[in-house]
């Protein structure tokens, strides 16, 4: 009797999320594949005629090719942000979480600020500007490692309160010098909670629009976000290269969720829960 | 894991550095590996948060500035815009904080118990959590659209004559919201779902033994014991919607009108005119807002986590 129930309300939910979960996504790819014309009609229908290709070509091309640039623009920013945020908020939460201090208090307060307090905007961008960073990539790099560390520090202190102290004095017993121990035997042993951090912070960082509407203004170096939010005038009557668009800055994620899904929902629940 | 653990250290040739004695006073921790983290922090984070304090208070064009008290913030909330925007960033948190801890709750009871496709229906749930919010802000424009959208003609068919959306005043903002839970529920759920099942199995062999209904099982059980995941959702999902900006500029600009500004857009809007000290002393609101709202209750909840 209750089993029955239980496939009654499987089979509602299965339909219910399909509606509302999948036919955005479809309606996606079905309106990228579109000719012009049938997609300006806004239906949701399969393509009479499907022009999938023709229409990535053409989106990519537009404007001499600047989604090609911003995609390596967005994937430089990417990585070399991760990069850098991984190294500097391990070292931070290694010497947090093993040496008790006044310090430890001061790193738990600016943890809890950065994760709350809203940026400033344009004092950033002053300050930037005083640097000479203000619309240079290396200037919203700087930016994005200094509004992630906050998160970043937060899940690798969790973790390596994990890691028993008994191994750092075997290492020192055998004469490690500090950044040996930290670098060499620490560090690799933070693997598996560097895979969501890096995880997390790329689709953070891939995402982002503000940011680099902010403090990376302008056509020639723009990001694959603003990029697109910039077409959407651009083609407003034409809907198949809009959504072609769309369709390219999800395949990025998509790929992520179906290789990664277990480990991302893992590190998010994680992160939030503990933080 | 432990394997790798034991690895590493042993098998090494041992002592590689000279200095013996000193090394006994130093710490093997030391504190230069706050340093460069600390250095961007600082220059990235603290010193434009600490200056936004002081600006807010000036006319400002990025080189040169001229104090003038508190007049930015007096002419911040006798804008009737402005203060549309501050009522409207206290609608959008709580309306999308409330339907994603009812909703996310809901979706992890029914993603928790003995239903079929339970993993794939978490993943559905789960993916629009990663997708760009550009893009899912650029969509939902164009599934909203008044007379041509998908959702109006699929309400149409059901008889009902939907609303006009991002074009009508007086649901624009609640669209974006409705959005902007669409796009983050999964992540609730998620956590919600790591809540219930960290409850030990004891609770609820005992609670049938006594014959508990379902209803009691969800209200003496399972909400009290996943005290901490919600508290993590409600949090998060505040300070989400109070700072939120890139779905509501991405389906409205704030329009029509202004009716669907938050302090975030108009914050935007200032620094494109060029008030820079005004667009500031807009900052300086949000950071009171969140500050008020969020520490206050992080302890109250907290508190009451303790006292459990």
């Amino acid at each position: 009797m209750s089993t029955k129930r239980h496939l009654w309300l499987g089979l509602l939910a299965i339909v219910l999320f399909g509606v509302v979960f999948f036919v955005p996504f479809a309606f996606i790819l079905f309106t990228a594949a579109k000719t012009q014309t049938e997609a300006g009609e806004l239906q949701f229908s399969l393509p009479t005629t499907w022009a999938l290709l023709q229409n990535l070509k053409d989106a990519l091309a537009a404007r001499d090719y600047m989604l090609i640039i911003a995609f390596i623009n967005s994937i430089v920013l990417t990585v070399v942000s991760v990069a850098v945020l991984v190294v500097l908020s391990a070292m931070v939460a290694y010497v947090a979480q093993r040496r008790q201090s006044r310090w430890s208090g001061l790193v738990n307060f600016l943890v809890l600020c950065g994760l709350i307090i809203p940026p400033a905007v344009v004092p950033t961008v002053w300050v930037l500007q005083s640097l000479g960073l203000f619309k240079t990539l290396t200037g919203l790099i700087f930016v994005e490692i200094a509004f992630g560390l906050a998160f970043c520090v937060l899940l690798f202190r969790a973790f390596i309160a994990s890691i028993p102290r008994d191994l750092d004095e075997a290492a020192i017993i055998d004469g490690a010098s500090p950044t040996r121990l930290f670098f060499k035997i620490i560090f690799p042993l933070l693997r598996s909670v560097m895979v969501t951090v890096i995880i997390v912070q790329s689709v953070a960082i891939f995402n982002d629009f503000a940011n680099p509407l902010y403090f990376l203004p302008g056509d020639e170096n723009a990001t694959v976000q603003l990029t697109v939010f910039n077409f959407q005038s651009q083609f407003n009557t034409q809907y198949n290269l809009l959504f072609a668009d769309i369709l390219l800055i999800t395949i990025p994620p998509l790929l992520l969720f179906l290789f990664l899904n277990k480990r991302i929902v893992e590190g998010m629940t994680a992160g939030a829960v503990k933080g | 894991m432990s394997t790798e653990v034991e690895a590493p250290p042993s098998g090494r040739p041992a002592i590689t550095t000279p200095a013996t004695p000193a090394r006994k006073n130093k710490s093997p921790y030391p504190y230069w590996f706050y340093v460069p983290a600390a250095v961007i922090f600082f220059v990235f984070f603290v010193v434009p948060t600490f200056s936004s304090f002081f600006f807010s208070l000036t006319r400002w064009d990025l080189s040169t500035w001229e104090f003038i008290g508190l007049d930015n913030s007096v002419a911040f909330f006798q804008e009737s815009a402005l203060i549309t925007g501050l009522r409207n960033t206290l609608i959008y948190a709580v309306v999308t904080c409330g339907l994603k801890v009812v909703l996310g709750m809901l979706l992890a009871l029914l993603l928790t118990s003995q239903i079929m496709a339970r993993g794939l229906l978490r993943s559905v749930l789960f993916f629009p959590v990663l997708v760009s919010t550009i893009g899912v802000g650029l969509t939902f424009t164009v599934l909203m659209d008044p007379s041509n959208g998908l959702i109006n003609k699929s309400l149409a068919l059901i008889g009902i004559n939907g609303p006009a959306w991002l074009v009508d005043p007086k649901f624009a903002l609640l669209s974006v919201a409705l959005v902007d839970v669409w796009k983050g529920v999964g992540l609730a759920t998620v956590i919600f779902i790591a809540g219930i099942v960290s409850i030990p199995r004891e609770y609820f062999e005992a609670s049938a033994t006594d014959g508990a209904s379902a209803v009691q099982r969800f209200w003496k059980i399972i909400l009290p014991l996943s005290r901490p995941a919600i508290t993590t959702v409600i949090i998060l999902a505040l300070i989400g919607g109070l700072r939120s900006f890139d779905l509501i500029w991405a389906m409205t600009r704030g329009g029509p009108g202004f009716t669907s500004d938050v302090i975030a857009s108009v914050i935007y809007k200032q620094y494109q005119a060029g008030f820079y000290g005004l667009s500031t002393a807009g900052n300086v609101v949000l950071f009171l807002l969140v500050t008020a709202i969020v520490f206050p209750l992080f302890r109250f909840l907290t508190s009451r986590e303790v006292d459990q």
